[in-house]
């Protein structure tokens, strides 16, 4: 039984998470020497990506944002016996990172067009495959086919770290795939143990679903082990930095910029909805692990000597305001949670993509080595200072806008987590400005920093699109929150009306 | 339509300059973003007197939506009112005087300067979002704009350490108070339901007996917010405790510190007072508080303002000083005389450091008064300018100081509160101070034997026209805008000037009661000036000598005000040492060791008992043979014991 009614008239979802897959395929069949294969892997990885953006921007258009449900849903029987389908759609929450993904593919890809000269084709086809199980995760409306999308991000990543990464490559990718891999199966367990509850693990209806409160709390831990890795939470967080210092630019920006995302999108999805008993019951539990990994990850952040895991550590401490206004579950929490995330999503990778300018050119991320730049690169330090200025939260920036919004729904529970949890304005204040200093001002004293050229045509193309998100989420974010507005409305009111019904509950046992 | 021109026509010319400024070239750029300045500079003074002298209707011109989240909505928009319209006026008049000025400061920087005049520009762009800003969200815009900015000119000679650390210091102290400035909003938001400037204001007497509980027990919510708003207004306006970036950024070019740290940003603290008043009015505690402060940081400043050798940074103290009248005003309710000596301030001050940018510029970029001296046969526009900008910081009329100091000095002593006798007693001694630094500078600049070698001597010379023009406007300024303001801002009409931009609470006759203050308490401050004047005289004119025997002999009095009380010392032992060890701590041990071990460690016993393991599978097939023999007779023992 296939049902496809949507917006778009035709399987739009299903078709923009597997056409990188046919992009894939044609890279298979390439042949011809090796310059002849790179170069068609390359310009047919970005044609196919670039198309994939394209279909992609339908959604921007044809999204209804008044509707606080599931949108452009597609579903086809899979195993009608234990009630699993394959079925897609998307409603606020995850449309905007179904874009992020497919803005940030074509990005990635023309920022490795040159420092990646290695077995090419592969590289490619590991990021075709990447962008299939990123969108695919943030539009599966069936738990068992986000399992597999969630699970699947894994295998293109641990490669793109493995092959195409720096000298202790391999010790990253395996740290970054049994840290993450071991939480999964615990997620594992709690699919099984929904599923034999609720009889489905179509998530609409899991969201219906209410679980008993001693089953809540199991289950939340067990999401909670897996998505906390992910986010990454304090303290489970050291996969990360090893991770991108390790990863090849564009491995960087796609982890920064998407993979992140998935946990704190796991807990929006699955936890704060379907547990609504256990979330509030931990929150204060995610609130401190949160504020610890705000300060705690801006302060390393302070004390580091390589420009990639500076920008590393101050994504956990991003992320950490992204946790506490999950779990703030009031509409300005979540909200301002939501625009973190997707605005991270762009300034992280635009910092990452800043530091792989500087590193195709000199080969080194350490900071000490640079210096002086501002006087060779203008164009570059000016960029750079956007993008710092964004991710320090400068009101008119991208970072501003979520920042705010979660200290305004931190607030509304607890004056110190207000307070603790904006601490990262003035923590990223110092560690970012203290990165600026080191690699654009003063003088330069390197020999091969004399000749450094500044930004080129192709590296203007990259920056382009996120210059101008960041801008415009900063100035006119209302184009982005609109989008989400009515689903993270409805989200709250079920979460309050579903603790509501438990305290009546109890009433009556009482 | 005035009023939206001149806050946007700067941005136009910091766009232009900043982003053709390559392309179009250095003059170009220059002449897009005084152009700019210049449009803004007609419209925005002419916008204030539509609203001073024309009674022009306070309006709302609403620009689109910012921020949307559930029942939380911020929109862009410009308020006109006769407090923003005052402020945008005296901005883009000043701001605009200190573009040309610089056309000629800057004329011998080596790199292209279109950089600069973008800046500039961008920063006056960001100074008018935040003093026309309709909601607290766009303030808190422009508000860390101005600090953005602020961060690039102190920053602008890059490749100087000390000004890239000024820079970030800057920046980053602004930042500490700027969070409790956030919680704040977040905090109205909590309790008002919206950060709108309309909708708050109505809804604050409703509100007034609502709690917030914090650190265990329950105070007033407005009391909190006052509180809250205040530390960020300490950060901006480098109050007690949060003065130390001020001095450090001296380090900027000197147009920069006429700009920034004279005229416009650090008042947007002052500002901030006298827009939120019908809040402020509300919360006693915290407007005793706000007295207090500006009041200590009045004396502070002015003591350590005696001692700097440094011209700019005596300038800097006396700004300091001077942002302390304003909030020790505020403080007492007097918010008109606040914004009122806020505005004469502007204008004595930027001339102040315009004028000590002359000099500057005059000695070979030379900075120490102790090389400097008898420079006024010299440079004499110079010289006379710095006389009358000293006039009127000391408040002798009729000059501009001399209405609006003398208004704030009254005002404390009209509140006939506690807190108000205090900043009474810390203002009028202040009063003292102030005259006898400036006149210190006047002293050993421009009097007495020349102290400068010979080589620098040479090449003194009066500044171009382009530098000079400014500094006679503003001369002017310093003269007569006192006498000019004085009647609309304080005077008897105040009620219809102000129409209800500033409020003052039901109990709240400061104002009034400013005229009936005892004859003694308005002649004390210019009894004291002149007795500053006379001591400086004294010891800089009569007997040079005195000043280094004083110094000797109250050593430890003498070098704890000439190492600024040693604020920047302890800041540095309790807070930036300590957060750097920590994080090298957290770093090498937190991650390093403890939480990355259990991860290795587990990988480790992992690897370790898989190779104690392989020993096990020796290839002899006797062994093997032998073990499988005995796990045969314990299974069969187990079986059979069981059984």
């Amino acid at each position: 039984m296939n049902a496809v009614s949507n917006a778009a008239g035709f399987p739009l979802l299903s078709l923009i998470t597997w056409l990188p897959l046919v992009g894939c395929l044609i890279l298979m069949l390439v042949r011809g020497d090796e310059p002849t294969v790179a170069s068609n892997a390359r310009w047919t990885a970005l044609w196919t990506s670039l198309l994939v953006m394209v279909l992609s921007l339908v959604l921007w258009v044809k999204f209804d944002p008044s509707e606080a449900g599931f949108q452009f849903n597609e579903h086809v029987s899979w195993l009608p016996e234990y009630k699993v389908g394959y079925s897609m759609g998307v409603d606020g929450i995850s449309v905007l990172f179904v874009l992020l993904s497919t803005v940030l593919t074509p990005v990635c890809i023309l920022a490795s067009w040159e420092s990646i000269q290695t077995r090419v084709r592969e590289f490619m086809m590991s990021f075709l495959i990447l962008e299939t199980m990123m969108v695919g995760m943030f539009a599966a409306t069936d738990f068992v086919v986000f399992y597999m999308f969630f699970e699947g991000v894994l295998i293109p990543m641990y490669l793109i770290i493995g092959v195409w990464g720096g000298p202790r490559r391999v010790y990253a990718a395996v740290k970054f795939f049994l840290f993450t891999l071991t939480g999964s199966v615990l997620m594992l367990l709690a699919l099984i143990a929904m599923w034999q509850q609720a009889g489905t693990t179509d998530i609409p209806t899991l969201m219906q679903t209410v679980f008993p409160l001693h089953m809540q709390t199991w289950l939340f831990l067990a999401l909670f082990a897996s998505f906390a890795v992910k986010v990454p939470m304090w303290p489970v967080h050291t996969w990360l930095p090893d991770a991108h210092v390790e990863a090849p630019t564009a491995g960087s920006v796609i982890l920064a910029g998407v993979l992140l995302k998935m946990g704190a999108y796991g807990f929006l999805r699955f936890s704060v909805p379907m547990l609504p008993d256990a979330s509030a019951y931990f929150s204060p539990f995610v609130f401190t692990l949160s504020v610890v990994a705000v300060i705690y990850a801006s302060l390393v952040a302070l004390a580091q000597e390589d420009m990639k895991k500076l920008v590393a550590y101050s994504s956990i401490a991003h992320m950490g305001v992204v946790t506490i206004g999950i779990f703030t579950i009031n509409v300005q929490g979540i909200s301002g949670a939501l625009f973190q995330m997707l605005s991270h999503g762009v300034v992280s990778a635009a910092l990452f993509l800043i530091v792989g300018v500087v590193y195709d050119r000199i080969h080194s991320r350490e900071i000490a080595r640079y210096g002086g730049l501002a006087d060779r690169m203008p164009a570059y330090a000016l960029v750079f200072m956007l993008f710092m200025m964004a991710s320090v939260g400068l009101p008119g920036t991208a970072g501003f806008v979520g920042e705010f919004l979660v200290i305004i729904g931190a607030l509304q529970v607890n004056f110190w987590l207000a307070l603790l949890g904006g601490a990262g304005m003035i923590l990223g204040a110092a560690y970012m400005l203290y990165l600026y200093r080191r690699v654009i001002f003063g003088r330069i004293t390197k020999d091969d920093l004399r000749h450094i050229l500044d930004l080129s045509p192709r590296e203007w193309v990259v920056f382009a699109p996120l210059i101008v998100l960041t801008l415009w989420m900063g100035i006119y974010p209302s184009s982005f929150t609109s989008f989400f507005d009515a689903s993270v409305g409805a989200m709250v009111q079920h979460h309050t009306a579903a603790l509501a019904a438990t305290t009546k509950l109890a009433g009556i046992l009482n | 339509m005035l009023f939206s021109i001149a806050v946007f026509a700067p941005l136009a010319g910091a766009l232009v300059s900043g982003l053709l400024g390559k392309s179009i070239g250095d003059k170009a750029a220059m002449g897009a973003s005084i152009l700019g300045m210049v449009i803004a500079a007609i419209c925005g003074p002419l916008a204030f007197f539509q609203m001073s002298v024309g009674g022009a209707d306070p309006s709302v011109i609403d620009l689109g939506t910012w921020i949307e989240s559930g029942r939380f909505h911020v929109q862009w928009a410009l308020r006109y009112d006769t407090l923003s319209a005052a402020m945008v006026g005296m901005v883009s008049f000043v701001a605009m005087l200190i573009h040309v000025y610089s056309v000629g400061y800057m004329g011998h920087d080596a790199r292209p300067r279109y950089r600069f005049f973008a800046y500039l520009s961008l920063f006056t762009f960001a100074m008018l979002m935040l003093v026309t800003a309709d909601n607290l969200a766009q303030l808190f815009f422009g508000w860390e704009g101005v600090g953005l900015c602020s961060y690039l000119l102190i920053g602008y000679w890059y490749d100087r350490p000390s000004a890239c650390a000024a820079a970030i210091k800057a920046f980053v102290v602004n930042r500490v108070a700027d969070l409790p400035f956030a919680v704040g909003l977040a905090l109205i938001f909590f309790k008002f339901g919206s950060i709108e400037f309309a909708v708050i204001f109505p809804a604050v007497a409703q509100h007034g007996a609502d709690t917030y509980a914090l650190f265990g027990t329950t105070y007033s919510a407005i009391e909190t917010i006052g509180f809250l708003l205040f530390i960020g207004a300490m950060g901006k306006s480098a109050q007690l405790g949060f003065h130390v970036w001020l001095p450090d950024a001296m380090e900027g070019p000197t147009p920069v510190s006429a700009l920034i740290h004279a005229a416009t940003m650090v008042t947007a603290g002052v500002f901030l007072m006298a827009r939120m008043s019908p809040l402020m009015e509300y919360a006693p505690y915290a407007l005793g508080f706000v007295t207090f402060v500006g009041a200590s940081t009045a004396l502070f400043a002015a003591t350590i303002g005696c001692c700097q050798n440094d011209i700019k940074r005596v300038i800097a103290y006396s700004t300091c000083s001077q942002l302390g009248y304003m909030f020790a005003a505020a403080g007492v309710g007097a918010y008109q005389a606040s914004v009122f000596h806020l505005i004469t301030h502007a204008f004595f001050k930027a001339l102040l450091f315009l004028s000590a940018g002359s000099v500057i510029h005059a000695m070979s970029d030379e900075q120490d008064m102790r090389k400097m001296g008898g420079l006024a046969k010299i440079i004499p526009v110079t010289c006379t300018v710095m006389w009358i900008g000293n006039l009127a910081l000391a408040g002798i009329p009729p000059l501009a100081g001399s209405y609006s100091k003398d208004a704030i000095i009254s005002a404390t002593y009209a509140s006939g509160t506690a807190v108000g006798m205090y900043a009474f007693i810390c203002t009028l001694l202040a009063a003292f101070l102030t005259a006898f630094y400036s006149w210190r500078l006047l002293f050993m600049t421009f009097h007495g034997k020349s102290r400068a070698d010979h080589h620098t001597l040479e090449h003194a010379h009066e500044s171009p026209w382009v530098m000079l023009a400014p500094l006679v406007a503003l001369a002017f300024g310093a003269v007569f805008a006192g006498w000019a303001l004085n009647a609309w801002f304080i005077g008897a009409d105040w009620h219809h000037f102000w129409n209800g931009a500033i409020f003052n609470g039901p109990h709240n006759e400061v104002i009034e009661n400013l005229e009936h203050v005892p004859s003694w308490v308005e002649g004390a401050p210019l009894i004291l000036g002149l007795l500053g004047i006379a001591l400086a005289y004294l010891m800089y004119i009569r007997n040079p000598l005195l000043p280094v025997r004083l110094a000797q002999q109250f050593g430890g009095i003498y070098r704890f005000v000439l190492n600024k009380w040693y604020f920047d010392e302890l800041y540095d032992a309790i807070f930036v040492q300590p957060l750097i060890r920590l994080a090298r701590v957290l770093w090498q041990v937190g991650d390093a060791t403890i939480i990355d071990g259990v991860p290795n460690g587990l990988a480790e016993l992992t690897s370790d008992g898989s190779r104690q393991l392989v020993k096990f599978q020796t290839g002899s097939l006797a062994v093997y043979a032998f073990v499988m023999l005995i796990g045969v007779v314990v299974l069969v023992g187990i079986f059979m014991l069981s059984r």
